[in-house]
C-alpha cells in the first residue's frame, strides 16, 4: 500500500496550533513565506486549557515585547478581554504590568479569524506522526496519521503537553494531549529516532465550577480597571469589539464606562478543606509516586501547599468566569489532580461552593519536553538545521512564553528561507531575550517560567518601553508598518526634546530647609524631588506644552529613577563586549587546552554562540572564560595569517 | 575580559624596597588623578603623594607613571604607581583605586589584554593559559581555604539572611495577587550592614597576619617536627612575628628565609602529646594543611615507613609537598621511592640538610611552583572591596526603605549587595532566590 503524497512543498511549517504555534505561523506568513499551520483539532486553535488570564508581572511584559515585534497576543487580548488591571501600582516602574482575564472562546475564535485573512498561510487539521529528513533537498517530511505527507524548508515544532501526553486525576490516568484530546505518540518517536533525547515534565489544572451553582454573595468582588489599560500599542478601533451580555449567573461590580468588564471572585480555604485533603493524600496521585514528571514549583497543587505549609490556616481560591456567557469558572489556586469526588468535597467546605456543581475535574499532565541544551537562542536545533522548537516542548510553561517563543522561531524559520542573519534578542533588550538565554544557558529542574527577578537589568526593560525598544527590530524585518513605526520614533522625538527642555528651564524654588533662601535650580533636578511630579510643574505652569501623557511618563521615569537606569545601562556596556564576541559553531572544545572537565562539558553540549552566553553557563568560570577568549583568538589569528597565505 | 579599567598588585611579595599597583584601562588616568597630588603626563615619571581624598591623609611617597595607549603592556592606557614595597601600602593604594572606579584583576588579566588586544603574538598563546591557568588554580586554593574559614561561613550566613529579606520583596513583585504578610526589614538589614562593616574592619587586620607562604609542617608523632621548626626559627633571626593562632589552637611561627616571610604552621605542639591518639593527629593535620600553600611532609629517615605515613601522604595528594627526610644522623631505613614527592634529607639535630631545605623553600616560592603568594595579597583586598561594595548598598537600600523608595529599587539594592557577597562565596542569586521564595512562601495559582 502506498500512501497518496501531495506534492505541495511549504517554506515554513508549523506544527501547532497554540500561542506559540500561531505566533510562529504568522510571523513567518507575514515575512512573506509560503506557511502551513497545521493543528490537532480546528476546533481548539490558540485554546487556553488552564488559567484564563494573560499578562501579570514579567509575563505581561513579554506580551508588550510580542506586540512590538508585530506578534498577535496583545493584540488579540484586547479584543477579547472580560476585565484587564494594572498590577504592582507603587512598586516600581519596572514591575508594574498588564494582566487581563480573556474569554477563552471568543478568544481562540479571534486567533482563528486572524489566521484565516493572513495571507500566505494554509491553515489545516492533521495529526503529525513522523518526520524525516531529506537531506538531498534540504527538506523535512511530515507525515500525519492518514498517511499525507507534506514538505517544508523549515519547521517550527510547537507540541504543548500533547507529546506523549499522560492525563491524571486520582488513581485514573490516560494518554491525552490535554482532557478530550489526542496525544501525539508518534512525534516522541520520531524525535528520538531523529537524535533528540526527551525528559518528562508535570503540570496541572483546577476543576470548572459551575456559576449557577456558586453564592457569590458570600465572596470578595474583584473589579477591573476603572481607566482604559491595553496590551497593544494600537488600540481596537472604537466600535470595532462586540461585547456579548454577560451570563445573568454573575453578580457585576460597577460598570467601567471605558468599557464593559466582569470581575473576578475572591474565597478562602478552611480548616475543613484542609482535613478532607490530609484525609484523602494516600488517593493523591502526586504523592502515591503515580505522578514521576516534576512540577513548577510556582504553580503548586493545593494538596502540596497543605502538605508544605502545614501551618497555614486558609488559602487564597480566585474564582475566574472563563468568559462573557461561559457558566464555566476557572478556580485559581486550586489545581489539584485528586480523585473526583475528593475535588468536590473540598470545594463544598468554602461558604460560597456549599452548593457547588463541578463541570470539570482538575487533572494532573505529564508530557515529554526536549531540554533545550537541543536548541539554539535562535530557537533552531542544533541537530536538524530548519527545524525549531517553541513553547513547552522547550520546557517552558506558560501562554506567554509560548508566544515569544513561537514569534521569535516564526522570525527565525523566515528569515532562514530568506539566507538572513537570525533575530537574537539580548537580555538588555527584553524579556524574550531573558527568557530564550536562560533556555540555552541552564538546565531545567521544572517547567520555565518568566519572573521579573530573572531580568538582571529589568529598569531598562519595562512594559512601558517595550514600542520604544522594539518596534525598530519589528518594522526592519517587516512586522509592523510604518505609520506604526512612525508614531514610535515620533514619541521617542519627543520624549528627547521634553528632557532637553528639563534641562534647560530652570525654577526658583524657596527652600525651607536652608532659612527659606531661594535657588534657581533646572527642572530636571526639580522633577527629580521625591514630591514633586508632572501634576505639580502643570499646577505651577510649567508642565511640557503639548506633550501627551505617554511621553510625560517616559520623561518622568527617566528623570526620576535616572541613577538606578544608568547604573543598569553600564552594566550592560561592561559586558557588550562579550556578547559580541561570537563562537564559531564548528568549535571543539576538546581541543582547548587548559579547560576544566566541568566546563569542557558544559560548553560542548550548550554550545554557545557568543561568550556572553557563555559565561552564564552554570559551572563556567571566570578563568574557563578567559582560557576560552585566549583560544578563539589564537584561531582567529592563524585564520587571517591562513587566508593571506591562500 | 570586560571593558573596565582593572587594578592589582603587579609586584611579587618579598622584602624589595619597591612594590607597584597597576592600574589598565580607559579610565585608568582619571581614576589615579583623583588619589595623586601631582598631574600625570604621559610617559614620565612623575613624583608626588597618594593621598585618601576623603581624609586627605597621605597614603605614600610615590612615583607614578602614565603610558597611555595604544604603546603599553595591554595596549591600553596604563598607570603605575611605584611605592613603598610593604604590604600595607601597597593594599591601601590598591584598594583606593578600587574606591575610585577599578575593578580589580582576574587572574592573568593584564596578560589575557595583552594578548587580546595584540600586544603578544600568537606563539605566547600558550603562555597565556598556562598564566592564566596557574594563577586561578593558586586563587583557587585560596578560595577553598578562604571557604572552609570563618570569614566565609559568617558571610554565607549573611547572605542566606539577605536572600530572606529580598525574597519578600521579590515575591510581593512577582506574585502579586497572593497575601504575604507585611515585614519589617529594616532591623534585619541594619544588623547585616553593621556584621559587614565588623567583617570589614576584622579584615584590616587579617591581612597583617595573613602575609607570606603558608607552610604547614605535617607528619606523624615524634619525627621532629617541633624540632625541624626551632631550627628554621633559630637559623634565622629575623623573625617577623610570632602570633598564637586566634581561631586554631596551633602556633604560627613566620620565618623570613631570602626575603619571603614564610609562615611555619606548627602542629607539633598537638601531635607530639604522649595521649595525642593517632586518628587525632591525622584530623590535625588535615586541617592544618587544607589552609597552607605549601607543605612540608616530615618522615622519620631512620625507621621503615609506617602506615601512619601513608595515611598522612594519601591526604596530600594534589597538594605541593617537599618531603623532608629527617634524622639524617642516624642510618637510613626509610625507602622514600614510594612516595611521589621530591625529597631532601635533613637532621635538625645536627643542622646537615639544612641549608638545603632553606634554598630550596626559596627556589619553590620564586620559581612558580607556588602561586598563591601574591594572589594571597590580592585576596584579602578582594575580599575587602566586595564587602564594602555589600555595605554600600545596603546602606542604599536601607535609605530607600526610608525614603518610601518603590520596592522594586528596594531589590535591585538588595540584589547588588548579595552579588557583591557571592564574588567571595560563589553562588547563583536567581536560583537561590526561587528556592527561598517557594520554601518560605505558599505562592501560585
Amino acid at each position: 500500500m502506498t500512501a497518496f503524497t501531495d506534492t505541495s512543498l511549504y517554506e515554513v511549517i508549523v506544527i501547532g496550533a497554540g500561542h506559540a504555534g500561531c505566533e510562529a505561523a504568522m510571523a513567518s506568513a507575514r515575512m512573506g513565506c509560503h506557511t502551513l499551520l497545521l493543528t490537532l483539532n480546528m476546533d481548539n486553535i490558540a485554546l487556553m486549557p488552564c488559567n484564563p488570564s494573560i499578562g501579570g508581572p514579567a509575563k505581561g511584559h513579554l506580551v508588550r515585547e510580542i506586540d512590538a515585534l508585530g506578534g498577535e497576543m496583545g493584540r488579540n487580548t484586547d479584543r477579547t478581554f472580560i476585565q484587564i488591571r494594572m498590577l504592582n501600582n507603587g512598586k516600581g516602574p519596572a514591575v508594574q504590568a498588564p494582566r487581563a482575564q480573556a474569554d477563552k472562546k471568543m478568544y481562540g475564535l479571534s486567533m482563528k479569524y486572524s489566521l484565516e485573512q493572513q495571507q500566505n498561510l494554509d491553515l489545516k487539521q492533521a495529526l503529525v506522526e513522523d518526520i524525516t529528513l531529506d537531506n538531498t533537498r534540504n527538506i523535512i517530511r511530515l507525515k500525519t496519521s492518514t498517511d499525507w505527507i507534506y514538505e517544508g524548508k523549515c519547521v517550527v515544532l510547537t507540541t504543548g503537553t500533547s507529546l506523549s501526553g499522560r492525563v491524571i486525576v486520582g488513581d485514573k490516568s490516560y494518554s491525552a494531549g490535554r482532557a478530550g484530546e489526542f496525544a501525539a505518540y508518534g512525534l516522541s518517536q520520531s524525535l528520538i529516532k531523529l537524535g533528540f533525547t526527551l525528559d518528562r515534565l508535570k503540570t496541572g489544572t483546577p476543576p470548572r465550577l459551575d456559576a449557577r451553582t456558586i453564592d457569590f454573595s458570600k465572596t470578595i468582588i474583584q473589579p477591573g480597571s476603572s481607566t482604559p489599560i491595553y496590551f497593544s500599542f494600537v488600540k481596537p478601533e472604537e466600535g470595532s469589539i462586540h461585547f456579548p451580555t454577560p451570563n445573568p449567573a454573575y453578580p457585576l461590580s460597577d460598570s467601567t464606562p471605558w468599557r464593559p468588564q466582569m470581575p473576578c471572585y475572591l474565597v478562602h480555604t478552611n480548616k475543613n478543606t484542609h482535613d478532607i485533603i490530609r484525609a484523602n493524600l494516600d488517593r493523591a496521585p502526586l504523592f502515591t509516586g503515580i505522578i514521576k514528571g516534576t512540577g513548577p514549583r510556582y504553580c503548586p497543587s493545593i494538596e502540596d501547599k497543605i502538605v508544605k505549609f502545614a501551618t497555614k490556616e486558609k488559602h487564597q481560591l480566585f474564582l475566574e468566569p472563563e468568559g462573557w456567557q461561559t457558566s464555566e469558572v476557572y478556580v485559581q489556586g486550586a489545581n489539584t489532580s485528586l480523585p473526583e469526588d475528593v475535588q468536590l468535597a473540598m470545594l463544598r467546605t468554602i461558604p460560597a461552593l456549599e452548593k457547588v456543581e463541578m463541570m470539570r475535574a482538575g487533572y494532573a499532565i505529564e508530557y515529554d519536553y526536549v531540554p533545550s541544551s537541543h536548541i539554539n537562542a535562535t530557537l533552531e536545533t542544533k541537530a536538524i538545521p530548519g527545524l525549531f522548537l517553541a513553547g513547552q516542548i522547550n520546557g517552558t510553561t506558560g501562554y506567554e512564553e509560548a508566544a515569544g517563543q513561537g514569534l521569535i522561531a516564526g522570525i527565525n524559520a523566515a528569515l532562514k528561507i530568506k539566507g538572513k542573519p537570525p533575530l537574537i534578542i539580548k537580555r538588555d533588550e527584553g524579556y524574550l531575550g531573558v527568557m530564550i538565554d536562560d533556555l540555552t544557558t541552564r538546565d531545567l529542574s521544572e517547567p520555565y517560567r518568566l519572573f521579573t527577578s530573572r531580568a538582571e537589568y529589568r529598569l531598562l526593560l519595562r512594559q512601558d518601553n517595550a514600542d520604544l525598544r522594539l518596534s525598530p527590530i519589528g518594522y526592519r524585518l517587516g512586522l509592523i508598518d510604518k505609520v506604526r513605526y512612525e508614531t514610535v520614533e515620533n514619541k521617542r522625538e519627543q520624549i528627547k526634546w521634553e528632557l532637553e527642555r528639563l534641562t534647560k528651564s530652570s525654577i526658583v524654588v524657596n527652600d525651607s530647609s536652608n532659612n527659606g533662601s531661594s535657588n534657581r535650580i533646572s527642572l530636571m533636578e526639580y522633577l527629580r524631588r521625591p514630591e514633586v511630579n508632572y501634576q505639580t510643574l502643570s499646577s505651577s505652569g510649567i508642565a511640557a506644552p503639548g506633550a501627551g501623557a505617554d511621553i510625560l511618563e517616559q520623561a518622568e521615569i527617566e528623570v526620576k529613577y535616572g541613577g538606578y537606569i544608568e547604573k543598569q545601562k553600564h552594566a550592560v556596556n561592561r559586558m557588550q563586549r562579550m556578547e559580541e564576541r561570537n563562537i564559531s559553531s564548528s568549535i571543539d572544545y576538546n581541543q582547548i587546552k587548559g579547560l576544566r572537565y566541568e566546563a569542557r562539558q558544559k560548553l560542548e553540549r550548550f554550545r554557545p554562540v557568543t561568550i556572553g552566553q557563555a559565561s552564564r553557563i552554570d559551572g563556567v568560570t571566570p578563568a574557563d572564560i578567559a582560557i576560552l577568549m585566549v583560544y578563539l583568538e589564537k584561531q582567529r589569528r592563524n585564520n587571517t595569517t591562513a587566508e593571506i597565505t591562500n | 575580559m570586560y571593558q573596565d579599567t582593572i587594578a592589582a598588585i603587579s609586584t611579587p611579595i618579598g622584602k624589595g624596597g619597591i612594590g607597584i599597583v597597576r592600574i589598565s584601562g580607559s579610565d585608568a588616568r582619571k581614576i589615579v588623578t583623583k588619589v595623586f597630588t601631582h598631574t600625570l603626563e604621559d610617559h614620565r615619571l612623575v613624583y608626588g603623594h597618594i593621598i585618601d581624598p576623603k581624609t586627605n591623609e597621605v597614603i605614600d611617597e610615590v612615583l607614578v607613571s602614565f603610558m597611555a595607549a595604544p604603546h603599553t603592556y595591554t595596549r591600553e592606557d596604563i598607570v603605575e604607581i611605584n611605592c613603598h614595597g610593604g604590604p600595607i601600602p601597597l593594599q591601601n593604594i590598591l584598594e583606593l583605586v578600587l574606591h575610585h572606579g577599578a575593578r580589580l584583576a582576574q587572574p592573568g588579566e593584564f596578560t589575557l589584554r595583552a594578548f587580546l588586544n595584540g600586544r603578544l603574538d600568537l606563539a605566547q598563546a600558550e603562555s597565556v593559559m598556562d598564566i592564566i591557568q596557574a594563577k586561578t588554580q593558586a586563587g583557587l586554593r585560596l578560595a577553598i581555604q578562604g571557604l572552609k574559614g570563618q570569614l566565609s561561613s559568617r558571610i554565607k550566613i549573611l547572605r542566606t539572611e539577605l536572600i530572606d529579606c529580598l525574597a519578600y520583596f521579590t515575591v510581593r513583585i512577582d506574585f502579586p495577587d497572593d497575601e504575604i504578610e507585611l515585614r519589617e526589614v529594616t532591623p534585619q538589614l541594619t544588623k547585616i550592614k553593621n556584621e559587614i562593616i565588623d567583617l570589614i574592619a576584622s579584615a584590616d587586620h587579617g591581612i597583617v597576619y595573613r602575609q607570606g607562604i603558608r607552610t604547614a609542617i605535617v607528619g606523624r608523632p615524634n619525627v621532629g617536627k617541633s624540632s625541624l621548626l626551632n631550627r628554621l626559627s633559630r637559623e634565622n633571626r629575623a623573625i617577623v612575628t610570632s602570633i598564637p593562632g586566634t581561631t586554631r589552637d596551633v602556633i604560627e611561627e613566620t620565618v623570613n628565609l631570602g626575603g619571603i616571610p614564610f609562615l611555619l604552621n606548627d602542629t607539633a605542639g598537638i601531635t607530639d602529646t604522649e595521649d595525642t591518639l593517632e586518628l587525632l593527629a591525622i584530623e590535625r593535620s588535615r586541617n592544618a594543611l587544607n589552609q597552607a600553600d605549601l607543605i612540608l611532609f616530615l618522615i622519620d629517615n631512620s625507621e621503615p615507613v609506617t602506615a601512619t605515613d601513608r595515611k598522612i601522604a594519601a591526604i596530600l595528594r594534589d597538594k605541593t609537598v617537599l618531603m623532608i627526610a629527617n634524622k639524617a644522623d642516624l642510618p637510613a631505613q626509610a625507602d622514600l621511592q614510594e612516595f611521589p614527592w621530591e625529597t631532601i634529607v635533613i637532621s635538625s639535630l645536627t643542622g646537615a640538610g639544612l641549608n638545603d631545605l632553606e634554598n630550596r623553600l626559596v627556589a619553590i616560592a620564586l620559581g612558580g611552583q607556588i602561586h598563591s603568594s601574591d594572589t594571597l595579597l590580592v585576596s584579602n583586598p578582594r575580599h575587602k572591596d566586595a564587602l564594602q561594595k555589600a555595605a554600600e548598598n545596603l546602606d542604599k537600600a536601607l535609605q530607600d526603605i526610608t525614603a518610601n523608595m518603590a520596592d522594586d529599587f528596594i531589590t535591585i539594592d538588595l540584589t547588588a549587595a548579595i552579588n557583591a557577597l557571592d564574588e567571595i562565596t560563589g553562588g547563583s542569586v536567581q536560583e537561590d532566590l526561587l528556592e527561598n521564595i517557594f520554601s518560605q512562601f505558599c505562592i501560585g495559582k
